[in-house]
């Protein structure tokens, strides 16, 4: 079986695995007393902006051992990674508004969380639009790998401003100091619909990779 | 160390004298600076919105535009010729050459703004005055900030396509950053406010200037090499 196929199967696995947390979510996970079913998103929401972030930072940590090793594989590995963060940053960018129009009565707000979710998803984009522009496949992984420790640098300092501005974003609930601050039930949700977008980060970048993996034999051919 | 800072000189002077000799560039930057200026005032209505609520913004967004079109130059000199290749070849250490880079960037981005910052105060009537100093301080910190990363970032495009187009597709998301914390502190200057309002985000520039000359200066050599 080959690399896209296993990649196929695990991205099914994951669709068939993420359909069960909205069964959980909507059937057996209780209702958010202010927010009502406008909260059940959040099971997507959340899980989708911290795969994004573990995307952008496995980028950065593919490039600078790529530029100590010099292994096609890591460049391989970073540019899939980068392609489905920024699948994922378009999901958190997707269903943010979504929620937020009936929250807060508008889709968009300037807001420091929003802004710098928008700021990761260029930086992903710039990423590829700079990949794209290098023809010479080793310059090309260089670029992109110094351009990905760069990227997951400035997200270090973004997520250092984020506090430091006024917002109407909710806080973090789960990674917090203290307890959780969410029911268990909603808790327990909120993990298996992590763990299944774990799968589906997995499975798209198995595929991802074997694209990358046909179009570097074919350029040796 | 001293070494490294000679030789960063050099290259810094070799720049600088060019573009203080041929001065196309400069003077290009020069007048888009002040044209740039000249069309925030008619982008405004002036009965509606008072200046002094649009100044951080206007300084600001014709600071970075003016910093980008100096940053798309600094390494396109270095491919006529092949002049890239001899400073590659000549026993230059790639740090010094980064180092060098970002002097020659910041002194014309410096000039630009030297220029720019009075005729933003002739236009606008904006009083800065009783801030000059801590006003300065924001723009030489925000300045390092937008070229530090521009350097790094300008040495990358100039070997892709469409390189005009590339380095503000790949700096404009760096730049934001800096801009954000210097339209902050500049708002609160120009707003009366204390200094000690103001001191937090001249600190949080500090650190990026820090952070981002020392990710460039290490990962520039990975930029030029073979």
């Amino acid at each position: 079986m080959s690399l896209a196929q296993k990649g196929r199967r695990v991205v099914l696995s994951g669709l068939l695995l993420l359909g069960g947390v909205y069964v959980r979510a909507l059937a057996f996970t209780p209702v958010e007393r202010f927010q009502g079913p406008a909260q059940k998103i959040f099971y997507l929401h959340v899980p989708a902006a911290v795969t994004t972030e573990l995307a952008v930072i496995l980028v950065g940590l593919a490039g600078v051992f790529f530029l100590f090793l010099k292994d096609p594989r890591l460049d391989r590995f970073a540019e899939a990674s980068a392609e489905v963060g920024t699948v994922f940053a378009g999901i958190v960018l997707t269903t943010g508004p979504i929620w937020g129009k009936p929250i807060w009565g508008t889709w968009w707000t300037w807001d420091a969380r929003l802004t710098s979710t928008l700021f990761l998803f260029f930086l992903l984009i710039s990423y590829h639009v700079l990949r794209g522009a290098v023809t010479d496949a080793g310059l090309r992984a260089r670029y992109g790998a110094v351009l990905g420790i760069c990227a997951v640098v400035l997200v270090g300092f973004i997520h250092l401003s984020v506090y430091l501005f006024p917002t109407l974003h909710p806080q973090p609930i789960v990674l917090r100091p203290g307890k959780p601050g969410l029911p268990p039930e909603m808790l327990v949700t909120l993990l298996m619909s992590f763990g299944v977008f774990l799968v589906l980060y997995v499975g798209f970048v198995m595929q991802r990779y074997a694209i990358a993996l046909q179009r570097d034999a074919s350029a040796h051919v | 160390m001293r070494e490294l800072l000679e030789q960063a000189w050099t290259v810094a002077r070799k720049d600088l004298v060019l573009e203080f000799r041929t001065r196309t560039a400069l003077l290009s930057a020069v007048v888009f600076t002040a044209l740039v200026l000249t069309v925030f005032n008619f982008g405004r209505d002036p009965t509606a919105v008072a200046t002094i609520d649009l100044a951080p913004s206007i300084l600001w967004v014709t600071f970075t535009f003016a910093a980008m079109l100096a940053l798309n130059r600094a390494f396109q000199l270095e491919l006529e010729n092949g002049a890239l290749e001899g400073l590659l070849v000549s026993p230059l250490s790639r740090h010094s050459l980064y180092l060098g880079k970002l002097l020659a960037n910041l002194g014309f981005v410096g000039v630009v703004e030297a220029v720019g910052l009075p005729l933003f105060v002739l236009f606008f009537d904006v009083p800065v005055g009783p801030v000059l100093f801590p006003l300065i301080a924001v723009i030489a910190l925000a300045t390092v900030g937008f070229v530090s990363v521009g350097t790094l970032f300008s040495a990358m495009v100039v070997r892709t396509r469409f390189a005009e187009l590339m380095l503000p597709v790949l700096l404009l998301p760096f730049l934001l950053l800096p801009l954000t914390y210097a339209v902050q502190a500049t708002a609160r200057l120009l707003g009366g406010r204390p200094l000690s309002e103001v001191s937090g985000w001249l600190k949080l520039l500090a650190a990026y200037d820090l952070v981002f000359v020392a990710v460039a200066l290490l990962l520039f050599p990975h930029t030029v090499d073979e």
